[in-house]
């Protein structure tokens, strides 16, 4: 088993994606997430795989659609400005059904915004990467160790599903250190076989082929239905959620990400003041752990953001109208602080009282 | 005979090229029939005169076309 | 009654299916002189064609061999990809001319720059054949097209890019050759310079380009002959016929060899580097 070692998280998402079995990295530089790419140009050839610098976002994004089709393990990575580029390609993936990692180290925007760290690309992530019917596994780890366990089980997922998959982080995971232990080093031969691959028939098979253009509407239709019912599948098995100090929580604080660190510091400075409060703290944010949320049947939900208010939405969805839900966030860069989110909690705690007793 | 031509009907849109190219002059475009996808093929008038020399097959753009030669002894 | 033997018949790597394209398009000779190469080569089963958005979005229905589509304009991008995964295979990118010159053109040239090897077959018919007929990164000015009702004028619509003159000044490339196809004799000089640019692919030489000037008899408005002299009489003065760089005929070996002779002052460049691809 391998050892503990120091390790910033975008290096982290780089050795881990490299020992699930990652050997072609199609990137383009960009800040915050850079170290990884310089990981992998350092790293990748010594594995007999391939860093290839491209163009742009939008080549990248079509050289791992290519490698994807031939049926290898491949990986893009970026940060937002650079993540609009790719959603044309990822897109693609989505209509061609091909297996693939995205990595967002997400800054903040709209436009060129700046590159301290953000999470205002949750709407993209969950909602739109790219025209057209189509949903993607998103993760979003809060560690360095979860950067290197998500993107190790980024690449299952998105080989069992046929689907494209996106790990959201942001520049604050990207950049700090941590103690991580790196997952086991992946076999190549004992990664799934895909007969539906374009490598080559060998006058064995008929031809492959890797395509999203179905001009039939009957057809295009039963092919969006077949895949929303992987989708429905993936909502029943792939959700995956921590639950901190929910079972007698009158208070539930909803954070994902490098703001659920925050939020988790706040959470703790409320209890020690007594006030009965947890954290739902989801992985995935699509599929989106509703459930979960509307199990712990708080009194309050407040949800902490690194962004005007994004998920949001998804835990007033979940929470379907049973209970308030409030919002705190800073955005463009400003991290949230623990004292303002326990003010917050407290702020809520208050109103508790007052409504009822 | 020294040659002949197979027009596939499934595959001839009517375009003429072979009908321009041909070194005989003997192939044109059949105005009384109607192919399935609504062309009038190509037809060769005078199987006699092909030399089998492929010059309409290598032109043809729907590869309707199927070349035989005679085999000199 | 003599004996026939059969001179002329589909190649294996061109599927028995009827193509979407026009009367008299040239992309049916082409696609079949293309899977004729593949077949002399006996590659059929380790080819991937990348096929682009356009008049041939469907050929992936036409090729014999495994196919991916791209999206518009970025076949190199995926031919790349293709490349590097199976280094011995051979991998096409099939496209025309506002997919590789208008929306793919970022993608063309830094394919080409990389000296990735791959073997790229552009159509250029000066005009947007699948949506319609629209004015193209190719069309010629004064040229009268859906989007040009007036001719393109170049005052407003600039001036049509020549291809593969200005992939030449690039050091991955390593074979650039336009040819036509209106004639028998155009038709087997296309497809020896087709032959060629996979030969190269095959020889690890570097990027190879063949540009195929073409014809649209339907947006053209012509029939196919009408629109074969259109194109000599005007396609051709302004997109000569002709190979345009050979670098095994300027007795190099590939572009990495080629590549640092014409940089030769360059004491950086003169380093010898290890292949770590």
């Amino acid at each position: 088993m391998s050892e503990k070692v120091l390790m910033k998280g975008n290096e982290a998402l780089a050795e881990a994606a490299m020992r699930a079995g990652c050997r072609y990295f199609f990137g383009y530089p960009i800040t915050p997430q850079t170290e990884l790419a310089a990981y992998m140009s350092k790293h990748l050839p010594k594995h007999g795989g391939t860093y290839l610098q491209a163009e742009s976002e939008v080549s990248a994004i079509n050289m791992v659609y290519g490698a994807a089709a031939c049926g290898v393990r491949t990986m893009t990575s970026s940060s937002s400005p650079g993540v609009s580029l790719k959603t044309e390609g990822i897109s693609y993936l989505a209509g061609a059904d091909l297996p693939a990692v995205i990595i967002n180290v997400q800054r903040g925007g709209p436009g060129l915004g700046s590159i301290q760290p953000s999470q205002s690309d949750y709407w993209q992530a969950t909602r739109a990467m790219g025209h057209g019917d189509f949903f993607l596994p998103v993760f979003a780890p809060s560690t360095v160790q979860e950067m290197a366990d998500l993107v190790y089980e980024a690449f299952d997922v998105a080989d069992r599903y046929r689907t494209p998959v996106v790990i959201l982080a942001d520049g604050m995971l990207g950049q700090m250190m941590e103690p991580v232990v790196m997952p086991e080093e992946r076999a190549l031969e004992d990664l799934p076989a895909k007969p539906w691959a374009t490598d080559g028939h060998r006058g064995a098979r008929p031809h492959n082929v890797v395509n999203s253009l179905f001009l039939d509407a009957q057809q295009l239709y039963e092919k969006n239905v077949e895949r929303f019912e992987r989708y429905e599948q993936i909502a029943r098995d792939e959700v995956r959620v921590e639950e901190y100090l929910t079972d007698d929580a009158d208070i539930v604080v909803v954070a994902f990400g490098a703001a659920a660190r925050i939020a988790r510091s706040a959470v703790n400075d409320a209890r020690a003041k007594g006030i009965k409060v947890g954290l739902i703290r989801p992985i995935t944010l699509w599929p989106y752990p509703s459930e979960a949320i509307r199990a712990c049947d708080a009194k309050a939900y407040l949800v902490v953001e690194m962004n005007m208010g994004q998920m949001v939405e998804d835990v007033r969805l979940a929470v379907n109208g049973q209970a308030p839900v409030e919002f705190f966030g800073r955005a463009g860069g400003v991290i949230p602080r623990p004292d303002e989110v326990l003010a917050c909690i407290e702020e809520l705690a208050r109103k508790e009282v007052v409504s009822h007793g | 005979m020294k040659g002949r031509v197979e027009i596939d009907e499934g595959f001839c849109k009517g375009c003429g090229i072979c009908v321009n190219v041909c070194p005989q002059r003997i192939l044109e475009l059949d105005a009384d029939t109607i192919t399935p996808k609504g062309y009038h093929p190509a037809q060769c008038t005078d199987e006699d005169a092909c030399t089998g020399c492929a010059t309409c097959a290598l032109m043809c753009p729907d590869v309707a076309i199927t070349v035989y030669r005679e085999v000199r002894p | 009654m003599a004996e026939m033997e059969c001179v002329f018949k589909r190649t294996e790597s061109l599927l028995p299916v009827v193509t979407n394209y026009c009367p008299g398009c040239t992309h049916g000779i082409v696609e079949r002189l293309v899977a004729e190469c593949i077949d002399e080569m006996g590659m059929g089963g380790q080819t991937i064609a990348v096929v682009p958005v356009g008049c041939s979005v469907m050929a992936y229905d036409f090729f014999g061999c495994d196919a991916i589509e791209a999206a518009h304009g970025r076949a190199p991008a995926v031919a790349t990809a293709a490349k590097r995964v199976f280094p011995d295979h051979l991998v096409f990118a099939y496209q025309g001319d506002g997919d590789l010159a208008s929306i793919g053109m970022a993608e063309t040239i830094h394919a080409a720059t990389r000296g990735e090897n791959i073997t790229v077959i552009f159509i250029n018919n000066a005009i947007y054949g699948m949506t319609g007929g629209q004015m193209a990164p190719t069309s010629l000015p004064n040229q009268v097209t859906q989007t040009s009702p007036y001719g393109r004028n170049p005052a407003y619509a600039g001036y049509p890019i020549r291809v593969c003159e200005l992939l030449s000044s690039l050091d991955g490339v390593a074979y650039l050759e336009r040819v036509t196809v209106d004639s028998p004799k155009n038709v087997r000089r296309a497809k020896k310079a087709i032959a060629r640019a996979f030969q190269n692919q095959a020889d690890k030489i570097g990027y190879s380009l063949v540009e195929v000037v073409s014809t649209c008899p339907t947006n053209w408005g012509m029939d196919p002959q009408q629109a074969f002299a259109w194109m000599r009489e005007n396609m051709l003065p302004y997109y000569p016929l002709g190979v345009y760089k050979d670098v095994v005929a300027d007795g190099y070996a590939n572009v990495a060899e080629a590549a640092t002779a014409r940089a030769a002052a360059c004491p950086l460049v003169s380093v010898s580097k290890e292949d770590d691809r």
